[in-house]
């Protein structure tokens, strides 16, 4: 299974492009392959999900989108612009347009500032004046439901995790991004929170008119925000297409074994099918050929010779396997 | 499913737990009975707050130096609340066994495998070094893990999340206790490991007839792997009920409403979930009545006057909750969407 | 199906649940945590005050004899009677009471300003490894590491063979070898601040190098090393009395505790009082620096309490 191959990729209508995105880490026991030859776009109003396990390189992709890491390589293009070839100073304008979302929301805010300053800091290095900042900044954390008074002055610690949250968010928003990249935004979250932030993202897009990448482990949420969604294994792309018909035709092996995992309350069959064995490889020596090959129930020989390419499979559907499960498969 | 006419292994009553914060004093668990018969697993439900996990702490004795508890925990006819230093040592682990979220901390780092599965045996049940060797792999096989003999001589860190959280069972198992609490056991897991660890959990519950009480925030983790059910907010039980009936027909209004709050497949795409607005109450100081009073869509005056009674809909399905959903006789129409196949009550 | 409404009853062990939820039964007795401060802090503070209030204000007492002024008999023994001979006189009978106050001064001195500066160079060069590490934190760690190399009472004989000692030298000498610690400190507590997410975020915002520095990674980072400030000068204290007591520090007639005790060794056995009071002296600054030093770092640095 692998992402190498951009069958999936839309063209030149698209905000975010990236293709072959490969990103190596040297640790001490040897080069990590966090992210290898992956490519996808986003086109603008679209929410972009993005899932897998740990380890998969998910919020590695994240985060090399917007370059906020070392040892990246490919192409990434915003808005028709090369990013990864632009200057220090050119990113630092350009990331006022591609913003982020953290996972830990108290982590993610400055311990020693109040609230009203960490929304305005965008603007603060833009160089906005102090009347501009105030009413940017309280217009925003208003627009995130924390418009009362008592929270401008606040510090991070005294916020619960769901208002943390919003202040990163009203962070991000206060700049005037196209492109919202969240990173596990509420995995950290009571379920009660989860809920209230998701709408929350849903309204602030169509409100701001953005265009959202969203990383999480969690399927349900992914489902119900995403237009598009891309699996992930291993640092390479199982599966790309439709939220819905992934979901409810899952073509790529894992994708149905992620499916199966979910727990349901059905006491007699908790669980949609069998379980998917064994641990997830080190990605210091992945397995050859299809990374997933190690774990598949469907693997052959040439499984473990050949790296699968991303191809069409149905309608908007892409996956990225030898032996995909196709309506045939499933039924035979 | 377990016999309901032999006597609850496991009664708690009244238990409140207390704990002191330079604030004041945090009412963690306040006022929560349950009983669990033998044989029978129990999930616990709540969000972060609800004390479920200071409460699984509060049965086995483990909540450190500012707590205050008060209540009864009766065990097999004692109560361990009462119970002195060196008799609630000779239930730990032997009788009561507890799996934690984080296998990374609950392991230590620097002694091997062997010596951890080991050392409950050895201290309990008196064997010797070579046979606790050899019971140690058989519970190293029995929780799945491939080739022991090898993982025997490892450190926790040579060993992958899933894997030491099956060694954390193992652990838990070796001196066959009647009763595991699992706090949290699948929390730090990716949901593929979950599943397996959630699949092992309930094949040795069963293969050994012990009970278990499963304490999630992850309603759909209790639901499937639980005979029964109790959901907990703010130190305070709401419902109870079996599993099945709890999830399909939630009566309490808390319950309902997390219930529609929690993302899953099922919630259709781009629709905006029903939030339950507004914050856990003060845990130092508490409202009366009801708690989930200044949340709820169906409070009243009732809810906030004095304490709530117990409401009872048959096959030990109990809320306290003064407008159940469904109405005080849970014929009334209720709302609630399940998307899935009903499962029979 | 039947539906009943029972009436609670409380602790009938019959029904599975106490059906009454909301009365108010045995509350647990909870244990009260707070930290007091212990007493001992509180004195150590006092002495503090105290030692510092004097040696500021001994130039203008008038009734405190110039140090270098005989009042007595040499060698006499402490006694009650007039404040100069409170703690007798020593081997020239000038009074021990002046003298221990204005050597109060150098030592106060040497280890605020010596402190200070080794603070202060120290966290920003600590700052700049632990935050940009690579290349920087490699020169930096190994500027540090040859310092840390040199047994420091070496490195201050260094000094004071090529230059005069006087107190200027010595602070300066103690300051750096007092860099070091301050580098490590500091570059830890930047390189774990470094890592956290609200520096990723404020990058994200296009905030650059310097600001992120100063603005995020400065002010979490200062309280946690600041707070080993006293403990850094009370071992500075010890180490000026070091080279006092080898003729390496402030030179005479300038009084210095460390050249009290020097003063004093060879006629320990007939009037210990001489050597006995510098060392008491030394010996309860340098315990009430390091008692205030460990309560604020147990408040301060989270990581080593």
């Amino acid at each position: 299974m692998a992402g190498s191959g951009k069958a999936h990729l839309r063209g030149d209508g698209a905000l975010l492009s990236v293709e072959d995105l490969t990103v190596t880490y040297r640790t001490k026991a040897g080069v990590v392959q966090a992210v290898s030859n992956v490519s996808f776009d986003v086109l603008p109003g679209e929410t972009l999900g993005i899932v897998g396990e740990s380890g998969c390189g998910k919020s590695t992709t994240g985060r090399a989108v917007l370059r906020l890491d070392h040892g990246a390589e490919g192409t990434i293009t915003f808005e028709g612009e090369r990013v990864d070839e632009a200057s220090e100073k050119r990113m630092r304008a350009l990331r006022r347009e591609m913003q982020m979302i953290f996972q830990d929301p108290v982590g993610s805010l400055n311990p020693r500032r109040a609230v009203k300053s960490i929304v305005a800091e965008g603007l603060a290095v833009a160089g906005a004046t102090a009347e501009e900042r105030a009413e940017v900044s309280a217009t925003t954390l208003d627009s995130v439901g924390l418009g009362e008074e008592r929270f401008a002055d606040m510090l991070p610690r005294q916020l619960s995790g769901g208002q943390a949250q919003r202040v990163a968010i009203a962070r991000a928003l206060a700049v005037g991004p196209k492109l919202l990249v969240c990173d596990e935004p509420i995995s950290s979250l009571d379920v009660s929170v989860q809920a209230q932030i998701l709408n929350l993202i849903e309204r602030l897009k169509a409100e701001y008119d953005l265009t959202v990448v969203f990383i999480a482990h969690d399927l349900g949420v992914v489902h119900s925000v995403s237009d598009n969604v891309m699996v992930m294994y291993l640092g390479k792309i199982c599966e790309f297409g439709d939220a819905e018909a992934v979901y409810a035709h899952p073509s790529h092996p894992y994708t149905r074994a992620l499916l199966d995992s979910i727990p349901t309350a059905d006491h007699e069959q908790p669980f949609a099918g069998p379980p998917l064995e064994g641990d997830v490889p080190s990605p210091l020596a992945p397995p050859s050929g299809c990374r997933f090959s190690s774990r598949c129930p469907r693997a052959t020989a040439l499984c473990s010779e050949q790296e699968p390419e991303i191809r069409e499979i149905k309608a908007k559907q892409f996956v990225a396997c030898h032996h995909p499960l196709t309506d045939a498969a499933i039924a035979g | 499913m377990p016999s309901t006419s032999t006597e609850p292994l496991l009664i708690v009553n009244d238990l409140r737990t207390h704990i002191w914060t330079p604030r004041g004093n945090v009412k963690a668990v306040d006022g929560v009975s349950l009983h669990l018969n033998p044989g029978e697993a129990m999930g616990i439900v709540g969000e972060s707050g609800s004390g479920k996990s200071v409460m699984a702490r509060s049965i086995m004795g483990l909540n450190g130096r500012f707590a205050g508890v008060s209540g009864e925990v009766v065990y097999k006819k004692q109560n361990l609340l009462t119970l002195s230093k060196k008799k609630r040592r000779e239930i730990w682990g032997k009788e009561i066994a507890m799996v934690f979220q984080d296998p990374a901390r609950s392991l230590n780092p620097v002694v091997k495998i062997e010596r951890q599965v080991a050392e409950g045996m050895r201290k309990h049940l008196g064997y010797s070094k070579s046979a606790a060797r050899t019971r140690a792999l058989e519970l190293l096989a029995e929780v799945g893990i491939p080739d022991p003999e090898s993982r025997l001589g490892n450190y926790p860190h040579e060993m992958s999340g899933g894997m030491r959280q099956r060694v954390m069972i193992a652990i838990a198992l070796a001196c066959e206790p009647s009763l595991l609490i699992a706090d949290e056991p699948t929390t730090a897991l990716d949901v593929t490991i979950q599943r397996q660890v959630l699949d092992l959990l309930r094949r040795v519950q069963r293969d050994r007839d012990m009970s278990m009480i499963l304490i999630s925030h992850d309603l759909g983790v209790v639901a499937g792997q639980t005979d029964r059910v109790g959901v907990m907010y703010a130190g305070r039980m709401l419902e109870v009920g079996s599993s099945a009936g709890v999830f399909d027909r939630p009566r309490h209004q808390y319950t309902s409403a997390l219930l529609k709050a929690t993302p899953s497949v099922d919630h259709p795409r781009h629709q905006p979930f029903p939030v339950i607005h507004g914050a856990l109450p003060d845990p130092i100081h508490p409202p009366a009545g009801c708690r989930f009073a200044a949340r709820c869509t169906a409070v009243s005056d009732a809810c906030t006057s004095g304490p709530i009674a117990a409401v009872e809909f048959g096959g030990g399905h109990t809320a306290w909750c003064v407008h159940p959903v469904g109405g005080v006789h849970g014929d009334e129409h209720t709302t609630r969407d399940t998307g899935g196949a009903h499962v029979g009550r | 199906m039947s539906i009943t409404t029972r009436v609670p009853t409380i602790r009938n062990r019959r029904t599975k649940l106490s059906g009454f939820v909301g009365t108010a039964p045995a509350e647990p007795r909870v244990p009260d945590g707070r930290t007091r401060t212990s007493i001992v802090v509180w004195l150590s503070l006092g002495w503090l005050a105290l030692i510092a209030l004097a040696a500021v204000v001994a130039p203008f007492l008038p009734f405190l004899p110039q140090p270098a002024t005989p009042v007595g008999m040499p060698r006499l023994a402490p006694a009650l009677g007039s404040f100069e001979l409170l703690l007798g006189t020593d081997t020239i009978g000038r009074s021990i009471m002046t003298r221990i106050l204005y050597g109060a001064q150098i030592s106060l001195t040497v280890a605020v300003v010596a402190g200070a500066f080794a603070f202060t160079v120290g966290t920003f060069f600590g700052m700049l490894a632990g935050y940009f590490r690579s290349l920087t934190d490699g020169i930096i760690a190994l500027i540090t590491d040859v310092m840390l190399a040199f047994p420091p009472l070496i490195l201050l004989l260094a000094i004071a063979s090529l230059v005069t000692p006087d107190v200027r030298t010595v602070t300066i000498g103690l300051g750096i070898v007092g860099i070091p610690t301050f580098v490590r400190l500091a570059r830890a507590n930047a390189m774990s601040w470094g890592s956290r997410e609200f520096v990723r975020a404020a990058r994200n915002m296009g905030a650059g190098h310097p600001r992120i520095l100063f603005r995020e990674i400065m002010p979490n980072v200062i309280p946690p090393v600041a707070s080993y400030l006293p403990i850094v000068m009370a071992s500075m204290i010890v180490a000026e009395g070091g080279l006092s007591f080898l003729g390496l520090g402030v030179p005479p007639p300038t009084p210095s505790w460390g050249g009290m005790i020097s003063e004093g060794k060879s006629i320990i056995a007939q009037a210990p009082h001489i050597v006995l009071i510098p060392i008491t002296f030394i010996f309860l600054t340098i315990f009430s620096l390091n008692q205030v030093g460990d309560r604020l770092r147990a408040r301060f640095d989270k990581s080593a309490s």
